[in-house]
């Protein structure tokens, strides 16, 4: 089960697209997979042969967990042990803390750190009533959850109504996102810098060239601005990193995430590979693709786990200038405005330029404010040429 | 319905059948002459005379291994041995005779024998007359263990055994010779299979038999002033054992309290705890608890038995301690 995401701690498998038996390809979809943000489809990296499927339709596993295990051609089949799956627990019961047992009674052991105390009763009735037991707090003798919790969680149920599977998602998005935003800013130093950006170079020659395109091939702006930030890497690396084990660790790859919000509340930041290397109209047509994916629910695993950066842009609602939380493990988060038509100096006049102004969200842990200065700085410069983007 | 002591109902159930079937006889340590030692036999000897009201000698593996004979020999004996102390002294003989024969004859032999024992402590009796040894009894297959805790049954119980083919054993808690009970003695063939719900109740079950039914009960009763409905379930038969009463009660109560007089460890409270986390356990809220006496032998002092038998109130802790919610 790969990590969608660093708000994600487990996945459902929502079912297969290959058999055992069947051949694969790297870069082929197998098996979707539901996670708190959206429904993913997941790919593979090795090309053979799915030797064994591990996790049936339905079951939600945590991250890291072995789904399915493929042969590589040639490969003989290993002995069974070999390939056992890395023991996980069914479920994923949060930590609790255990009331220490009442002395009167005379107990041998000491409940294990971490696991709920239910009596059999009380488990039985939970699974037909549909409660969740993690969600209980036991009343009983030591802490136990007893079936009198579970029946009176079911009555807590019953008086409200249920949420739709929409809402429910909806409302897992927003948990999922505060998670990951929460330990963003707790435990990222977060810096902060901004500068206005002319754009009168990429506006005349965006109107030029889209002039010689079809409506639908048409480029919109904000692909420029994602090629520029992606080439900005070139030139101050240490932005295109994760931070991971108290460390970073710098990536050569380029995979710029792309804010998307989706319909209904809640967004995603999906990858856009190698960024760098695509040109513009490779750029637009995968964007387009992105976004409509994203809005339709069927983004790719590898689009969710690889993004190097974040770029998010608020200009469409108006936005002059975004101070984003950095998505972690990433390092840095690039944001754009709108662009307006404002005062502007220019070789002693002052005149009317259309301009943005792009902001840097760096970890001070990884950068400092004067590379990520340079880093704006180039920037601007990529977007004053926008004829070599 | 007659209103009798449970000694009394012993006895009467005994005149009955000696009236009634000429193969039946009394034999044991002292039945005849002194009206046994907790004269349950007293008046037997002058109504049916020596022949039929025996005393033994002091051998109960002698005067078990009569009765054995008898009972081969087509009598319905009823022995009688003083405490179930001194029936260790007769274990051979229903261990490897009494329990064996008819499986080992391959059915041609059958051992209709009933032996009456008194067991049990609270009565001053120390350590080689007081303790609960019928849990050893219902390990055996082959005889059955009936715990009479009322003077009904203690009649109708009686008079049941004699008509069973094998060898059945009365084990008669001393503490309830002089309690009063009201008696059917037009009783037919009284049901010694089946457990007895004694009182019902929807939040606790308390299972017991013989001599701690009655504290027990007092128990129930002090729980239900605290608004605890304790169901109360006497055994009445400990091989066999009614399981099916026990699991229809914990299915409905979700909890259970053993109490048995016997000692706690490799107890028939252990038996019943197993037999309910076996067949019960996804209907338990809490752990089975038990009631057992203290692990060792019985005190002579006053205060120290008291100290180590059940007492009503660590039934009723036992109780409110799994029903208790914290916080």
């Amino acid at each position: 089960m790969p990590q969608l995401g660093a708000d994600m701690s487990a996945g459902k498998l929502l079912g297969w697209r290959k058999n055992v038996g069947e051949s694969v390809s790297r870069g082929d979809i197998i098996a979707d997979v539901e996670t708190d943000k959206a429904d993913i489809e997941i790919e593979v990296f090795t090309s053979g042969v799915i030797e064994r499927i591990l996790v049936q339709p339905g079951e939600k596993v945590p991250v890291g967990t072995v789904l399915a295990i493929i042969r590589r051609e040639g490969e003989a089949a290993k002995a069974e042990t070999l390939h056992a799956p890395r023991i996980v627990p069914s479920e994923a019961v949060p930590a609790r803390p255990v009331a220490p047992v009442s002395p009167a009674r005379p107990s041998v052991t000491a409940p294990e750190a971490g696991r709920v105390h239910v009596s059999p009763v009380a488990r039985k009735m939970a699974a037909e009533l549909g409660i969740d037991l993690a969600s209980l707090a036991g009343t009983g003798p030591g802490g136990r959850i007893t079936l009198e919790d579970v029946q009176q969680a079911a009555q807590a149920k019953a008086a409200q109504p249920a949420p739709g599977p929409e809402l429910d998602r909806r409302a897992r998005m927003r948990q999922a996102i505060a998670a990951a935003m929460a330990r963003s800013k707790r435990e990222i130093p977060h810096y902060y810098l901004s500068t206005a950006i002319d754009m009168s170079r990429v506006m005349a020659w965006l109107t030029q060239e889209n002039l010689k395109r079809s409506v639908e091939e048409r480029l919109v702006y904000g692909v420029l601005l994602l090629k520029a930030v992606a080439l900005a890497l070139h030139d101050v690396p240490e932005l295109n990193s994760v931070w991971n084990a108290g460390k970073a660790v710098p990536l050569t790859d380029i995979h710029v995430g792309v804010a998307i919000s989706l319909r209904g509340g809640g967004l995603v930041a999906p990858a856009l590979h190698n960024t760098d290397r695509q040109s513009l109209d490779e750029l637009m047509k995968n964007f387009r693709d992105l976004v409509q994916r994203a809005r339709a629910g069927s983004l790719r695993s590898s689009e969710l786990s690889d993004p190097t950066i974040t770029v998010t842009s608020l200009g469409e609602q108006g936005v002059e200038a975004v101070f984003g939380i950095i998505y972690p493990p990433q390092v840095a988060l690039v944001g754009f405005g709108k662009i307006t038509e404002r005062p502007w100096s220019s070789g002693g006049q002052i005149v009317s330029r259309p301009a943005v102004t792009a902001t840097l969200s760096g970890d001070h842990r990884v950068s400092d404010g004067h590379r990520g200065g340079l880093f704006l700085a180039v920037i601007d410069r990529l977007l004053q040429e926008p004829e070599k983007l | 319905m007659t209103k009798m002591t449970y000694r009394e109902a012993a006895r009467a159930a005994m005149r009955k059948a000696l009236r009634e079937d000429p193969r039946v006889f009394l034999m044991g340590e002292d039945v005849g002459g002194y009206g046994g030692a907790f004269a349950v036999s007293l008046g037997l000897l002058e109504e049916f005379g020596s022949e039929r009201i025996r005393d033994a000698p002091l051998s109960e593996s002698a005067f078990v291994g009569a009765g054995i004979g008898a009972a081969l020999g087509g009598m319905r004996p009823i022995v009688e041995i003083m405490t179930v102390n001194f029936s260790m002294l007769a274990m051979d003989q229903i261990l490897n005779n009494a329990a064996a024969l008819r499986h080992m004859s391959g059915g041609q032999f059958n051992v209709p024998l009933v032996v009456r024992v008194a067991t049990g402590g609270g009565r001053q009796m120390a350590a080689q007359h007081s303790h609960s040894l019928e849990g050893w009894y219902a390990h055996i297959p082959g005889i059955k263990v009936l715990t009479p805790a009322t003077a009904a049954d203690a009649y109708g119980m009686l008079l049941a055994a004699l008509r069973e083919p094998n060898p059945v054993f009365i084990f008669e808690h001393a503490t309830l010779y002089p309690l009063e009970g009201e008696v059917d003695e037009a009783v037919q063939l009284m049901d010694i299979t089946h457990a007895s719900v004694t009182r019902p109740g929807k939040d606790v079950t308390l299972i017991t038999y013989g001599g701690t039914l009655g504290k027990t009960m007092q128990a129930a009763d002090r729980l239900a002033q605290e608004g605890i409905e304790a169901e109360v379930i006497d055994l009445r038969s400990l091989r066999p054992l009614d399981a099916p009463t026990i699991l229809a009660s914990v299915a409905k109560t979700h909890r259970a309290v053993v109490v048995d007089e016997g000692w706690r460890t490799g107890s028939f409270s252990a038996e019943i705890s197993a037999q309910i986390m076996e067949n019960a356990f996804d209907d338990l809220d809490a752990p089975v608890a038990r009631v057992c006496s203290a692990e060792v032998p019985m005190p002579y002092a006053k205060h120290l038995e008291t100290a180590a038998l059940p007492k009503v109130e660590e039934i009723v802790d036992a109780a409110r301690e799994m029903i208790a919610r914290r916080g």
